[in-house]
């Protein structure tokens, strides 16, 4: 066995031929489930979020007292971007019926559902910070939950929801996901979304973690990405208007305390618009670029929970926010990787998680916040983990056990854009095993909502990850992509009929003002303003010397 | 981002040379320089295509496709982002149209002017094979188009090459859907699944498991049989 091993450091070697050795007997091998006691222990000791350090209490506005993480309470705890004073509310730039912040899965979803109940496309207006679709959306890989095979129902998809939540779920919201999930495969198919088939023609499914039947429906690994393709695709057809480039930065509020509209910023021009709308629909999807915890993250660039911040100073209630995913498995080798998703279905397609001695130690299939922990403790308690060149710990996931187990070739189709991953950094996953370590991935909580995408604060709805309750504290994997196509469609349903019958009153920015007046009263003394819009990672000597002169 | 230390090489972003760390990808080692990205970012990590990237090497004639996230530097490296492609887009209702290919020719008409240069394969960096899905495009065989093009995020970097001037990406899609909508098509048990939700046949148990207190809900949570 002393055949090259690229793409890895030399002094892996050992550990990587020690993986290899205990493949044969591993095949036949499942390491089991642990009780639900087991479970709490495994979290309670080892989980980032049940950590007290890194959280803070809410200083201010609706959910004062709960806690948060630091990363979030900053952003909740921070000046607007804009002084209402200098805000010219007279001259109305953009005035629609259905103002959609956030043009990843759930905005697009919203737009067009809102778009086939009647809406008028120029009625609609989606602004989006980055390109359309440029979202934690299209980078979704293993794919999207639906109970429709013979040997599952939406019972079983509800058991296995809410006790992956820990029995934290909004019940009516987990009902409206497991019930409605087979319609959106059917409205996909519409779309001439391309789910995997069998040989037969019957839709391939597979099993993920914490879910009891096999539910997984995908596109090959590339399951948001081909999703997405469509929505845009449709946005396009349809002819909805869409402003890329441009971040909502503050809501507008009418004098009846409606939510009516934003404001709006141009990011290449840097100038405002006053955007009116009758409903407003927030997208703005989760916070994995606030490195919660100092951790990496598989989220996409302008995942900065802009709409937590500015819902939070029109009144919105949150829940869960203090609650975070970590997916067990977060790429840990090579440097430039760091962080990015190998996703679920490597797991699902068979590759254990394997120790540095070639041990098992974790069920593959352990709701996501266990397989985690379980993850952490074998590499900081046990001490069985392998350490980067630069410092960083991980596991081996045993990848090759994929072909072993489902026939050679099986990675380079069913998983083409993890093989591709690896491969530009010299790695061959059907032979070497990947290292990895947890990584940050989801927002579990977020904007409290009803089964209407309405929030509590009139005209102001929300759909997608920017939301908390469907997943409770700990979502199943599939679940995400599954709910913002659920709750977007019901936020562009309820944004419609809402529209037709409001009526706006003079537009202000009051509630900024009185934000203000919340932070001096709480005696929060900060510099800090927000939204994020998008994270910094220039190096500390730009930083450090940063002028702006034009 | 921390200042590394070890070994670094030089880049010239538009021209413009810096000694970056070895181990960065060229959207982190533009970064690390200095610059703050509106444009040219998306999804970091190989999946939106908003960063594609054109370079040159050191002694070097050819012209070098990439995608800044997914890509390490190397030295001497002579780079430019192109963050924004002009292609055209037919606008169509997917529900009035059918499996036939000829639509693909009869919607974008320029794909008749491939001369097979291979130019989109070599600039493409997914590596798929991109010259071979638009002649199968031109055939209409629209299962092989799907087939070839799936992993396409679009980065735009095969109709900026293209002599013929040609926007691959854009008839691979309107091939998928077509392929997806009318060859795959609505599958049975699906059908099935979405009559028996009609005939209100499965709410029942979840309303069940709704009114449930926690302790029995655990405790079905914990009994339920899992698939082999
Ligand atoms: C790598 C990865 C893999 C995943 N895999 C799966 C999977 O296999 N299955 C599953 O179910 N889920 C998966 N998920 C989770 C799932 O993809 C997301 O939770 C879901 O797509 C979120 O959709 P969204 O529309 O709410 O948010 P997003 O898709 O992130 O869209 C939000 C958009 O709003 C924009 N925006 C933010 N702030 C503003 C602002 N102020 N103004 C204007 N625009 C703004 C953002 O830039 C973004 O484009 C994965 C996530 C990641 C990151
Ligand atoms: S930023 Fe999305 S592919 Fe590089």
């Amino acid at each position: 066995m002393s055949s090259l091993i690229e793409g890895y450091p030399e002094y892996m070697r050992e550990s990587i031929e020690a993986v290899a050795r205990s493949r044969d007997r591993r095949l036949k091998e499942t390491f089991p489930l642990i009780d639900l006691k087991e479970r709490e222990k495994a979290l309670n000791q080892f989980h980032p979020d049940y950590k007290t350090e890194g959280k803070r209490r809410v200083r201010l506005g609706p959910n004062k007292g709960d806690l948060a993480p630091t990363e979030v309470a900053d952003l909740l705890e921070a000046h607007s971007l804009i002084d209402p004073r200098e805000i010219d509310l007279s001259t109305i730039d953009l005035d629609v019926d259905i103002l959609i912040i956030g043009g990843g899965g759930a905005g697009m979803v919203a737009a067009l559902w809102a778009n086939y109940t009647g809406a008028e496309p120029a009625s609609i207006l989606i602004v989006q910070k980055l390109r359309l679709g440029d979202a934690n959306s299209v980078m979704s890989q293993g794919g999207i939950q639906a109970a429709d095979r013979p040997n599952d129902n939406p019972a079983i998809h509800y058991l296995d929801t809410i006790g992956g939540g820990h029995f934290t779920n909004d019940p009516e919201l987990v009902r409206a996901l497991v019930m409605e999930a087979p319609s959106i495969l059917r409205w996909h198919e519409e779309l001439g979304v391309v789910y995997d088939r069998e040989q037969d023609g019957s839709m391939t499914t597979l099993e993920c973690g914490g879910t009891s039947r096999k539910r997984l429906h995908s596109c090959r690994d590339y399951t948001g990405l081909e999703i997405v393709r469509n929505l845009r695709d449709e946005v396009e057809n349809r002819n909805i208007p869409v402003i890329e480039f441009t971040a909502a930065i503050e809501l507008l509020m009418d004098e009846y305390g409606q939510v009516a509209g934003a404001v709006l910023y141009n990011m290449e021009t840097q100038e405002y618009h006053i955007a009116r709308s009758k409903s407003t629909i927030l997208a703005t999807g989760g916070f994995g670029r606030l490195h919660i915890q100092g951790y990496q993250t598989t989220n996409h660039y302008g995942a900065t929970a802009d709409g937590i911040a500015i819902a939070y100073r029109a009144g919105a209630r949150l829940r869960d926010i203090d609650s975070v995913q970590y997916h067990p498995t977060g790429a840990a080798y090579p440097e430039q990787i760091v962080g990015l998703l190998v996703t679920e279905k490597v797991r699902s397609l068979g590759a254990q998680p394997v120790n540095k001695n070639g041990d098992l130690f974790v069920n593959p299939f352990e709701p996501r916040d266990v397989e985690s922990a379980m993850i952490i403790r074998e590499c900081y308690e046990r001490k069985n983990s392998i350490e980067t060149t630069t410092g960083m710990r991980g596991i081996w996931l045993d990848s090759p056990m994929i072909e072993a187990i489902q026939g050679e070739g099986t990675i380079r189709t069913a998983l083409s854009a993890m093989w591709r991953l690896y491969n530009r950094f010299g790695i061959d996953m059907t032979k070497e095993p990947l290292l990895v370590f947890p990584t940050l991935h989801y927002q579990n909580g977020g904007i409290v909502i009803n089964q209407r995408g309405e929030t509590r604060v009139p005209g102001l709805f929300a759909a997608g990850e920017v939301t908390g309750g469907v997943h409770g504290r700990n979502r199943l994997m599939g679940n995400s992509v599954l709910d913002y196509n659920i709750f977007g469609r019901k936020a562009g349903i309820a944004a419609k009929e809402y529209a037709e019958k409001v009526k706006l009153g003079k537009l202000t920015l009051n509630h900024v003002a009185k934000y203000e007046e919340l932070l001096t009263e709480a005696g929060i003394e900060t510099l800090r303003r927000s939204p994020m819009l998008l994270p910094d990672y220039r190096g500390e000597k730009t930083v450090s010397h940063a002028l702006t002169v034009l | 981002m921390t200042e590394k230390k070890g070994v670094t090489l030089k880049i010239y972003v538009m021209g413009k040379g810096y000694e970056v760390p070895s181990d960065l990808t060229i959207m982190k080692a533009m970064e690390y320089v200095g610059y703050r990205p509106v444009r040219g970012a998306g999804c970091r990590g190989g999946f939106c295509g908003a960063c594609a990237t054109i370079y040159r090497l050191k002694d070097d004639y050819r012209l070098h496709m990439a995608l800044a996230c997914q890509k390490t530097v190397e030295d001497g490296m002579y780079l430019t982002q192109i963050p924004f492609t002009p292609v055209r887009k037919t606008v169509y209702d997917l529900d009035e149209l059918d499996s036939s290919g000829t639509l693909l020719l009869e919607y974008y008409p320029e794909i008749a002017r491939c001369v097979s240069c291979n130019t989109c394969t070599k600039a493409c960096p997914q590596d798929l094979d991109v010259m071979d899905y638009v002649q199968a495009a031109i055939r209409g065989d629209i299962e092989q188009v799907t087939a070839l093009s799936f992993d396409c995020i679009r980065c735009g970097l095969c109709a900026v090459r293209c002599p013929a001037e040609i926007a691959p990406y854009q008839v691979a899609l309107l091939a998928r859907r077509l392929y997806g909508k009318y060859v795959l098509g609505k599958e049975k048990q699906l059908d099935k699944r979405l009559r028996e939700l009609e005939e209100e046949k499965l709410g029942e148990d979840v309303v069940q498991l709704i009114e449930m207190d926690v302790g029995e809900l655990r405790a079905s949570y914990e009994r339920r049989e899992i698939e082999e």
